[in-house]
């Protein structure tokens, strides 16, 4: 059997301040929150999206993306007319399929980011590392797509 | 005009540490809790956890990454993790394991033996 108090619908107070602090709230919220914050709302909003970076030098560009938990075998990337994909499935624990869940803020399932390269890289060359769930890309640039340096004589 | 503007752009960078929380999942069994955080680009060697009265503080520093060349594109953070939790007092904290494989941390927290579920014979 259940006690709840009684309440006299006509005393409850108005809704609206409710509303209106709840709306306050919200803005103070938006506006102290980090912008990493925002980012990890989008990123529940669209399901799993792995941060990347992009870096280029001299001879490589270096794509570095953070995927943490995974096994080596459930990352797929591969490179389709200069843009390179990563693509995989985080698998969840079987372990705790029976467990109480108090707090569940981890991405399972599928995921895939793309992203175009600037330059032409040698396919036959690019490396890849998987380490504390990091994994780094590293694609050599190809020659025809490397900056040259032209001695020119001027007579 | 030009020296309050100097100083204000002086005041607003405090040389402070900062932090993001690491995304968790927490677990509850009849052993005790499983909390797993994600913290990618830290090692062993970058992680401290800490107890303090009935609270648990993980931190995760990141390696330091020197990537040569400019920035295309960057979407990642390079602060360092911290979180802390309220642990249970059912939590037996002599007994707390902790490892880190590939940029997610396990934390153990098994119950102690009088608090677990247990089944009494009957004579």
């Amino acid at each position: 059997m259940k006690l709840i108090r009684w309440h006299r619908p006509e005393l409850s107070a108005w809704p609206g301040f409710g509303r209106i602090s709840n709306l306050r709230e919200e803005i103070d919220r938006l506006i102290e929150a980090p912008l990493s914050e925002l980012a990890r709302t989008s990123r529940l909003l669209s399901g799993w999206t792995p941060l990347l970076d992009l870096h280029e030098d001299k001879d490589n560009f270096v794509v570095k993306i953070e995927l943490p938990g995974m096994k080596k075998e459930d990352i797929d990337v591969s490179l389709h007319d200069g843009s390179l994909s990563v693509s995989g499935e985080r698998k969840s624990d079987e372990k705790f399929e029976g467990a109480d869940v108090y707090c569940s803020e981890r991405f399972f399932g599928h995921f895939q980011r793309t992203l175009t390269l600037p330059a032409a890289v040698a396919v036959d060359k690019i490396k890849a590392q998987y380490k504390d769930g990091v994994l780094t890309i590293t694609l050599p640039k190809a020659e025809e797509g490397k900056p040259k340096q032209i001695d020119v004589q001027i007579g | 005009m030009k020296a309050t503007l100097e100083k204000e752009t002086t005041n607003n960078h405090p040389v402070r540490e900062e932090y993001v929380a690491p995304s968790v999942n927490i677990f509850e069994t009849k052993e005790g809790y499983v909390m797993q955080a994600e913290m990618p680009g830290v090692g062993k060697d970058g992680l401290e956890i800490t107890l303090e009265g009935n609270e648990i503080t993980i931190t995760g520093r990141r390696i330091p990454e020197i990537v040569a060349g400019e920035a295309l594109f960057r979407e990642r953070d390079n602060s360092d993790f911290r979180r802390v939790f309220e642990l249970d007092p059912a939590i037996d904290t002599a007994k707390i394991s902790a490892k880190i494989e590939q940029g997610v941390l396990t934390v153990t927290l098994p119950k102690s033996e009088r608090v677990k579920p247990r089944k009494i014979t009957v004579d």
